[in-house]
Order: C-alpha cells, then sequence, then structure tokens
C-alpha cells in the first residue's frame, strides 16, 4: 500500500489558517496559485474559446449553404475578409484552420484537462494542492498568452493562418504561397509554442501531484478512473507534445532562416526556389506522432469523467474497472504507434502503411472493452438523468458512432477514397468533437457545486442537452454520405462540380442545424453565467457520490480540507451494496463501520480483515439461529 | 394561477406565431425589392427579424420554464410529487431511439444512394467488396450498441422502490467481449492488409502505359510519353518560360513527349499515373476509380490501376449523358483548391490511340527558339547541355 501521500506539511500550513492570510484581489482571482481558482480560469477562458471558435464554424457553415449568396452583413463585421458580403476563399481557409485549431488544441486539450485536471485531482487523490502551484500558474498565463495570440491573428493585414490546422509544409512555409502563409501563420506557430509550454508545466504538476501526494490509503487501484485518466492523459502530453515542439521550430527554421527541412524541388509561380533536400513528408511524421497521441489527450479525460459520472447516476458500481484502467493504458501506449494511419497515402513506404494499419486496429480493442463497460455499467442500475447524466451518455452514444467509422479508416485499403472527404470530418467530429465536449459539459455540470457552491438548473441543461445532441447528430451524420461520394474536405465552396452540386441541400440542411445547435449553447452560457451568480445553493454532497472532494466543504478553502486530509479506505464505486444502509458509502468510511455490507472480495490483499469478516458472518448467522 | 399562466402563454405562442408569418411576409417582399437594387446594403430589418424571433423563443422558453416551475410547486404544496423528470427523460430517450434508427436508416437509404458508382477499375472493385464487409459488420454493432444504451436507460431509470445491482465486474463476459471484436479486426485486418499490398504493389512492367500528372497551384498538367514510350526526364531547376515542368531536353525521350487536357485513358490497360508537385502538397483524386494518391514537392509518388468501364458505359450506368470521370485535388493547396480539376476520359484502345496522334508535343515551336533548339538537334547536343546548365 502507498504511504507515499501523507503529509504533515499540508496540515501544519493549514494550521496559519487561511483566515490569516490576506488575499488582494490580484493574488485571488489573477494571478492565483490555488488550483481550484486555476480550473476556474482554465474553464472561462476555455468556454470563451469555443464560443469563437464556433461563431468561425458558423461563418463558414453559411458559406458552403450559401456560395452564391452575399451577405452584406458579412462585409460590415469581416471587412476585407468578406468583399460584396462573401467570404474570400482564403479567408475561408483561415476560418477553417483557427476553428480546428482552437477547438483540438485550446478547448479540448487546455479547456478540459487544464479545468478538470486541476480541478479533481488534489480534490480526488486527497491533496492540498498542485506539486507546484506556481508552475500551475505559469501554465494558465501560458494558455493565456497563446489564445491572445492566437487570436490576435485576425488583426494583420493578410489574416490568420491558413493551412489547414495540421498546417502541412510547404503551402504554410512558403508566405508566397497563400496569404494565410504569411504573418499568420508565424503568430501561429508562436502560439502553438507557447501553447506546449503550458501543457507541458500543467502535465509534469499532474503526473507528480498523482505519483507523490495521494493522501493515506489511496492507492493506485483506489484511485477514481477521472484521475486514472488524466494520469495518462498528463503522461501522454508530456511525452509527445515535445516533438510538435520540434517540427514547429524546423518549420519556423524553412519559413525565417532559409533552411530546407521540409522543402525540396519547389517552383512556386514559375520561380524556381533555391530549397533542397528536405522531406514534406518529415514534418507530416512530426505533427502526426503528437496529433494521434493529441486525439486520445482530448478523449481519455471525457471517458475517465463520462465513468464517474455514469456510475454515480446509475448509483451502480463502474463495471470492470479493472479493465477499464488497463484499456486506458492500453489506449496511451498504443497511441503512440499509430501515427502513420494519417498518411496512408501522402507516399510514405505503402509497407509501412501496412504496418500502421495492424496496429491502428488494435487500439480499436481497448475501445469496444471501454463501450462495453458503459452499457454493463447502465444495465440494472437505477439511472437518475441529471443533465450530467445525460451528457455523459452522449458521449458514449458519439464516441460509439464516430468509433465505427475509424474501422473504415483504419483500413489502409479504404482509405485510399476516403482520405480528407467529408467522411473522414464526419469521424472525428463525432467520435472527438462531440464526445469529447460532450464529456467537458458532463463534468461542468457535474462539478459545478464543487467550483461555484450552487447549482445550475437542470430544466435548461435538459433543453441544452437534447438541442445539442440532436443537433450534432443533425450536423455530422450526413456528411458521411458527402465522404462516400468522394466530396473533399476545405473547399471553400461546391459549385465547380456537377456532382457535388447535388449535395447542396444537404449542406443548407447542415448548416441550419449546426445554426441550432449554436442557439441551444445560449442556453448553456445562460445557464452557466446566472447559476455562479443565483444558484441555488449546493449542499456539500449533491449527487450522493463517494469520491474525496465531497468531502469538502462547500464554502472554498485554500488547502481544502479544514483540518487533517481525509484517509481513504476503499475504492470509489461502492454504489448500491447489498447490506449498506444508503446506496452508496463513501471512500473515507473505514470497512470496519459497514460490516453488514463487506464483501469477501474487499479483503483480497488483507488476510487479517478477511478473518474479522469472517468471524462478524458466523456471529451473525449464530444469532440469527438463537432468535 | 398556472391556469391563467398557460392561457398567457397561449396567448405569446399565438403572437409568436403571427410575428413570424407577418415577419416571413414583410422578408419576402423586402427580397424582392433588395434583388432590384444594385448593390444591397445591409438588409437591418431581417437582422432585426432574426434578433426578434430569437429574443421571443428565448422568452416562451423563460415562460415554460416558469409554469413547471410553478406547477411543480402548486403540487408540493398540495403534498404531490412533482414532475417526475427521470420518467420523461427516459421516454424521451426510448423515442429518440426509435426515431433516430429510423431516421439513419432513411438517411441510409436516401443519401446512401447519392454515393459513388460501382468502381471503374480492377482494384476498386476489391475495395469496394472490402467495404461493404466492413458496413455489416460496423451497422449491426451500431445498431446493437445504441439499441442497448438508450432502452438500457428507459429501462432502468430510477425508482425510489429499487436499487441498483451491486455488480462490480465479470472476468468472463468481459474476456468474451474483448476476444470477439479482437478477432473480427483481426479478420478485417488481414484481408485489408493484403488487399492494401496489392493495391499498392506497382513495381514497373513493360507495356505499362506511363502518364506523367503534376500538380501546381491551382492545375494539373498532364504528360503522355510519345511514340517512344517512354518519358523525359525532368528537373525542377529548368522549369523557365515555356518549359512549365521543367522537363529536361538533353534526354532524347523527352524530345515527342506530349501534353494534353484531359486525361484520357485506354480501358482494361494497366495505367501507371507518375505523380509530382511542383509548389506545395496536392492530391490525385479520382474517386471513381478509387484512386488517390498525393503530390509532393520533391518525393516523386506514382499509382497504378487499371480502368475497366469507358466513359460511354458509366453514362448508361448512371444514366446521367453528361456523366465525366474526374481528377481532383484533394489536398489543402490555396486559394483555389476548390477548383482544380481535369476531366478523365475512359475510352477503347482504338479511341485511345487515335487521340493520342492528335496532341501536341511538349517541345513546341515557342520553346524550341526558347531553348535555341533547331529542328534536328540531335548534332548540337553540345550546345543544348550548355543551355540546360545556364537556365
Ligand atoms: C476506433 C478507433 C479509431 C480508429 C481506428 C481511427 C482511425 C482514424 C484514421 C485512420 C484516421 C485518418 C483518416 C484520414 O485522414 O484519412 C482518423 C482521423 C482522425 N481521427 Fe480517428 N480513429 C479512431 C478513433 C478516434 C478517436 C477516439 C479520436 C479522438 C478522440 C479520433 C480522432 C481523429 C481525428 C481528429 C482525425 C482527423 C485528423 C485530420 O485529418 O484532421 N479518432 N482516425
Ligand atoms: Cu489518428
Ligand atoms: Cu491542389
Amino acid at each position: 500500500m502507498s504511504t507515499l501521500a501523507v503529509h504533515d506539511h499540508g496540515v501544519a500550513h493549514h494550521e496559519e489558517g487561511h483566515e490569516h492570510h490576506h488575499d488582494t484581489f490580484l493574488t485571488k482571482y489573477v494571478f492565483s496559485q490555488d488550483h481550484k481558482m486555476i480550473a476556474k480560469q482554465f474553464l472561462i477562458t476555455g468556454i470563451t474559446m469555443a464560443v469563437i471558435a464556433m461563431l468561425l464554424s458558423i461563418l463558414f457553415r453559411i458559406q458552403l449553404a450559401y456560395p452564391d449568396k452575399s451577405f452584406p452583413l458579412l462585409e460590415t463585421l469581416l471587412g476585407r475578409f468578406a468583399p460584396e458580403g462573401r467570404l474570400d476563399p482564403e479567408f475561408y481557409l483561415s476560418l477553417v484552420t483557427i476553428h480546428g485549431t482552437i477547438m483540438v488544441f485550446f478547448v479540448l486539450t487546455a479547456g478540459l484537462s487544464g479545468t478538470f485536471s486541476n480541478l479533481l485531482i488534489p480534490l480526488q487523490v486527497g491533496a492540498r494542492d498542485m506539486a507546484s502551484p506556481f508552475l500551475n500558474m505559469l501554465s494558465y498565463w501560458f494558455f493565456f498568452t497563446a489564445c491572445v495570440i492566437m487570436l490576435s491573428s485576425f488583426f494583420v493585414q493578410k489574416g490568420p493562418a491558413g493551412g489547414g490546422w495540421t498546417i502541412y509544409p510547404p503551402l504554410s512555409a512558403l508566405p508566397t504561397a497563400m496569404k494565410g502563409s504569411g504573418l499568420g501563420m508565424t503568430l501561429w506557430l508562436i502560439s502553438m509554442v507557447c501553447f506546449v509550454a503550458s501543457s507541458l508545466m500543467g502535465g509534469i504538476n499532474y503526473v507528480s501531484t498523482v505519483l507523490n501526494m495521494r493522501t493515506k490509503g489511496m492507492d493506485l487501484w483506489k484511485m477514481p478512473l477521472t484521475i486514472w485518466a488524466f494520469f495518462l492523459t498528463a503522461i501522454l502530453g508530456v511525452l509527445s507534445f515535445p516533438v510538435l515542439v520540434a517540427g514547429v521550430v524546423l518549420l519556423i527554421f524553412d519559413r525565417s532562416f532559409g533552411t530546407s527541412f521540409y522543402l525540396s524541388d519547389i517552383v512556386v509561380n514559375g520561380q524556381v526556389m533555391p530549397f533542397e533536400g528536405g522531406s514534406p513528408i518529415l514534418f507530416q511524421h512530426l505533427f502526426w506522432f503528437l496529433g494521434h497521441p493529441e486525439v486520445y489527450i482530448v478523449i481519455m479525460p471525457a471517458m475517465g469523467i463520462s465513468s464517474e459520472i455514469m456510475s454515480v447516476n446509475s448509483r451502480k458500481p463502474i463495471f470492470g474497472y479493472h479493465a477499464m484502467v488497463y484499456s486506458l493504458i492500453g489506449i496511451t501506449v498504443l497511441s503512440f504507434i499509430v501515427w502513420g494511419h494519417h498518411m496512408f497515402i501522402t507516399g510514405m513506404n505503402p509497407f509501412l502503411g501496412g504496418v500502421f494499419m495492424i496496429t491502428t486496429l488494435i487500439i480499436a480493442v481497448p475501445s469496444a472493452v471501454k463501450t462495453f463497460n458503459w452499457l454493463a455499467t447502465l444495465w440494472r442500475g437505477n439511472i437518475r438523468f441529471t443533465p450530467a447524466m445525460l451528457f455523459a451518455i452522449g458521449m458514449v452514444s458519439f464516441f460509439i458512432s464516430g468509433g465505427i467509422t475509424g474501422i473504415f479508416l483504419g483500413n489502409a485499403a479504404l482509405d485510399i477514397n476516403l482520405h480528407d472527404t467529408y467522411f473522414v470530418v464526419a469521424h472525428f467530429h463525432l467520435v472527438m468533437g462531440s464526445a469529447a465536449i460532450f464529456g467537458m459539459l458532463a463534468g461542468v455540470y457535474h462539478w459545478f457545486p464543487k467550483m461555484f457552491g450552487r447549482m445550475m438548473d437542470e430544466k435548461l441543461g435538459y433543453l441544452h442537452f437534447w438541442l445539442t445532441f440532436i443537433g450534432a447528430y443533425l450536423v455530422f451524420f450526413p456528411m458521411h454520405f458527402m465522404g462516400l461520394d468522394g466530396v473533399p474536405r476545405r473547399y471553400y465552396a461546391f459549385t465547380e462540380f456537377a456532382s457535388m452540386q447535388r449535395w447542396l441541400s444537404v449542406n443548407m440542411f447542415i448548416t441550419w442545424a449546426a445554426i441550432m445547435s449554436a442557439c441551444a449553447q445560449v442556453a448553456f452560457l445562460y445557464n452557466f453565467i446566472s447559476s455562479i451568480f443565483f444558484g441555488k445553493k449546493a449542499t456539500q454532497n449533491p449527487w450522493q457520490a463517494n469520491t474525496l472532494e465531497w468531502t469538502t466543504p462547500v464554502e472554498h478553502l485554500h488547502g481544502n480540507w479544514p483540518g487533517e486530509i481525509p484517509s481513504v479506505y476503499r475504492w470509489p464505486y461502492d454504489y448500491s451494496k447489498p447490506g449498506a444502509e444508503e446506496d452508496y458509502i463513501l471512500q473515507t468510511t473505514p470497512l470496519s463501520q459497514t460490516m453488514s455490507s463487506n464483501l469477501p472480495h474487499d479483503f483480497e490483499d488483507n488476510p487479517a480483515g478477511l478473518e474479522a469478516l469472517n468471524k462478524w458472518t458466523s456471529t451473525q448467522k449464530a444469532n440469527e439461529e438463537v432468535k | 394561477m398556472a391556469f391563467k399562466k398557460i392561457i398567457d402563454s397561449k396567448k405569446l405562442l399565438a403572437s409568436l406565431a403571427v410575428f413570424m408569418l407577418l415577419g416571413t411576409n414583410v422578408l419576402m417582399a423586402q427580397t424582392v425589392t433588395a434583388d432590384a437594387a444594385a448593390k444591397p446594403g445591409v438588409n437591418w430589418l431581417s437582422v432585426g427579424y432574426y434578433v426578434l424571433l430569437f429574443v421571443l423563443i428565448s422568452i416562451a422558453i423563460g415562460v415554460v420554464g416558469k409554469i413547471l416551475r410553478v406547477y411543480d410547486l402548486s403540487q408540493q404544496i398540495q403534498g404531490k410529487k412533482g414532475t417526475n423528470w427521470n420518467n420523461i427523460m427516459g421516454t424521451i430517450c426510448l423515442i429518440f431511439m426509435v426515431v433516430g434508427l429510423s431516421a439513419a436508416f432513411w438517411d441510409i437509404t436516401e443519401q446512401g444512394s447519392m454515393t459513388l458508382p460501382e468502381a471503374a477499375s480492377k482494384h476498386g472493385v476489391k475495395i469496394d467488396a472490402m467495404f461493404l464487409t466492413t458496413t455489416c459488420i460496423t451497422l449491426f454493432v451500431f445498431v446493437i450498441t445504441q439499441i442497448l444504451l438508450f432502452s438500457f436507460l428507459f429501462r432502468y431509470k430510477h425508482s425510489d422502490k429499487r436499487r441498483a445491482y451491486f455488480l462490480p465486474h465479470n472476468n468472463t463476459i468481459e474476456k468474451v467481449w474483448t476476444i470477439i471484436p479482437a478477432i473480427v479486426l483481426t479478420v478485417l485486418v488481414i484481408f485489408g492488409f493484403f488487399t492494401w499490398q496489392e493495391v499498392e504493389n506497382s513495381s514497373p512492367v513493360k507495356g505499362d502505359i506511363n502518364i506523367d500528372v503534376t500538380g501546381h497551384q491551382f492545375a494539373w498538367e498532364i504528360r503522355y510519353a510519345g511514340p517512344d514510350g517512354i518519358l523525359g526526364k525532368k528537373d525542377f531547376r529548368l522549369t523557365a518560360g515555356a518549359n512549365k515542368l521543367g522537363i529536361d531536353f538533353k534526354d532524347k525521350n523527352s524530345m515527342d513527349d506530349l501534353q494534353a487536357d484531359t486525361l484520357v485513358l485506354p480501358v482494361n490497360k494497366v495505367i501507371r499515373l507518375n505523380i509530382f508537385a511542383q509548389d506545395v502538397i496536392h492530391s490525385v483524386y479520382m474517386p471513381h476509380f478509387r484512386v488517390q494518391q498525393n503530390a509532393v514537392p520533391g518525393l516523386p509518388t506514382f499509382f497504378k490501376f487499371t480502368p475497366t468501364i469507358t466513359t460511354e458505359e458509366m453514362r448508361r450506368k448512371v444514366d446521367d449523358p453528361k456523366f465525366e470521370y474526374l481528377l481532383y485535388c484533394n489536398k489543402i493547396c490555396g486559394s483555389s483548391h476548390y477548383n482544380m480539376q481535369r476531366v478523365v476520359r475512359v475510352v477503347t484502345e482504338g479511341e485511345y490511340n487515335q487521340w493520342l496522334a492528335k496532341q501536341k508535343p511538349y517541345l513546341t515551336p515557342a520553346l524550341r527558339t526558347e531553348l535555341k533548339l533547331a529542328a534536328a538537334d540531335q548534332k548540337k547536343s553540345i550546345t543544348q547541355n550548355r543551355l540546360a546548365l545556364n537556365n
């Protein structure tokens, strides 16, 4: 059993008390080093970025639905980027690029991991704060800087980066190749370096907190699945993000210092360029070595959050806890060796393609196991439909729908015709975009009382859920068929091909579904903001959950627990245990207090306890016989 | 009390409906007048209309919310239980499942029929077979899992009388559902692997028809070998003026190379596309043949395939006299990425030979003068050498 986690210093620290310790506005809300405040900073920045990225997507959806129509309002709003009320083709590409970048990195990586790892790791493992609160604060401010730089690129003359969120060179390396490869791309690259710095500082903190600062009794196999997920996500990030930096730095060199890492044999507009000997494929390897783990960095926290919420609200232990952990570990390890499936047809050696195909389809196995375990968790549960629960369920539904198309894409032979079509867009928006956003929203609804001490409105939550859930399916489901008809992604308009004009009505439908879903987010924003100030006051454990964060007082204090940090005696999923009084047993309840519900299984590595249990059961039996 | 509210909200809803009708009418009238104007300004009226519509809908939702709250409160005062949201949500889940699956089914038949026609190449048929197998398996899993998910939600919705069944794990069933997907995926991988090897295995064979396709912003250049059947060498450093592909005319094989606007292919012959890019990455995408390969600057790639259906036949099959096979760009490459296409025409061998005979050589008179080449330049190859170097 791990006893690393007992720390007296925390207690000592607390004795001085937070009351004596006067926080100024600046240290409390801005340069805060308290993990709960930093979590809120990440969340609110993340939500802001999500709203911006969503609005960008509505802009380009309008273009796709009405390619021939002029909207003078757009010119009023966007100026030179929409001359005559129609989006400029290069600005369209910039919109797509920045939408993707913000959603993948700023919302679903920083917004998701940043919020919930920061909030839950100390609270659920029983620590007073992160291993390094200062680094934690820096992590947020680097993230914030990255956001500002990324958005500032809308204000440069030629507009933001435009090569797609994957920024493949030579397109991104040659400023003459498109407007979006000018200053906007430089800003993109700088922003990304700041972002990676932020996410490394965060990741190192999460890993070390989980490894070193668990409370007494909290051995690894007693950690909630959320913590397992955040922990493995952080490891994934720490190992893969540096590779992106390497790729980005070499690209900066190629752009600004005349090197040829990625460039060779290039003639732009009839002008022979001096680059020789580089390889564009090298960039793709470096990018996807991060890029693929990145998609799991996005989904694993969502998986952890959903597992936890589904268990709490089904009033049932998560089914196959060990299998859940091992499949997370399996995904973590495998996700490092599948990146080539994004490159089947880029000119990579076909033999390598074959190998990557094998590893890719292997990774579907742990994903399938997780899905089945979620279903088994619901089976014979006693399901409470809180908004958080609905979003967790939505996450599972999306994960299934989108994961299944991964089987097609992972098959190199099928990918020949599907690569870079709307089929891929449908795949990753369901499995990553929608599923991870739903995981994140589930987390917001569930832990809102912990963050703000108040409850969100349930009915608005229901409305938000159904509109978004249906809307997302309406948006992404038809895209599969466009892909199967060979309609490419990242096309400014489908007007030039007779075969694609047929899809115009579908595009219009998708756009209106997207607008409807976007409007539904107003319900969320209103709910979120008004509940912070006027929501119903939360009780200490509003969901009757077992985990440690619900043993802290509703009012936040620096150091989390007023007295000693509680010790942990059991796993986090003792819901509806037969023989127990209530349908939940806190992790802090010792087995000795729950004799009537203990099972031999609870004493696997504790023979003395088992003996006590046997003794207890036999006396119980004897008593009954007497009666 | 609540009753009155409902009447109120009815009024509200009615006025909403009236407003929408009127608004749309006004808007329709607006668009007509707007069409007449040369350069329409921002139509603030319609903007205002949409904003107002949104606000009204929000208010309506707010009113409904209030009514629900009042109703719940009055129930509580009377000592009854409020609305049972667990039952409502459980039921909606079930409805969603039924409606959702039917909609998905409808979509699959309706839009599924808009997808690509049968493969027009030899390897494409194999890919389509794999696709069908994969679709059947995955669709089955999709339907089963979604049905389980939503029917569990309905079946096991909360009840105060019941407790959940404490079931932390069951090793047997977990092994089963690890091993079954593993086996299915192994089968798919094995078939996929061999199909992939077959499609990509393209060691050069004599008699293959070699065609160069070069992508640049924003067009495709197509180069056929002349009568000698061999394409001459290229060097990007030679790109200048009329020699836009950088063809190396020191190489005798270059002299008779032909340029074309259309990619014309003889049916049932092995075609080897040699794929190049000059500036940024492009992608040769010919979905009807299940062909795609990126065009990468500095990294020549190729794709070998055998077209099996002529354009004429395909026109009959899809019942569209204007049908054309297309080659288009499928890797983001800049502003006109969305319009970078060439027509591909599959014809009989006879037609192909006739057509080829009519194509113009790359070595146009203009290029000849540019490169200072005389008609019979074999003898002057020395000067040519120097020229090439100077370029
Ligand atoms: C069931 C397992 C999965 C398999 C076999 C799989 C396979 C693939 C393959 C082969 C591609 C490349 C398609 C192409 O560009 O032609 C792809 C794209 C993608 N996948 Fe998955 N995937 C799986 C699950 C996931 C998950 C869980 C996520 C994220 C949470 C994800 C996110 C993405 C993204 C973002 C892309 C598109 C990247 C881009 O080109 O912009 N996938 N997937
Ligand atoms: Cu991937
Ligand atoms: Cu292109």
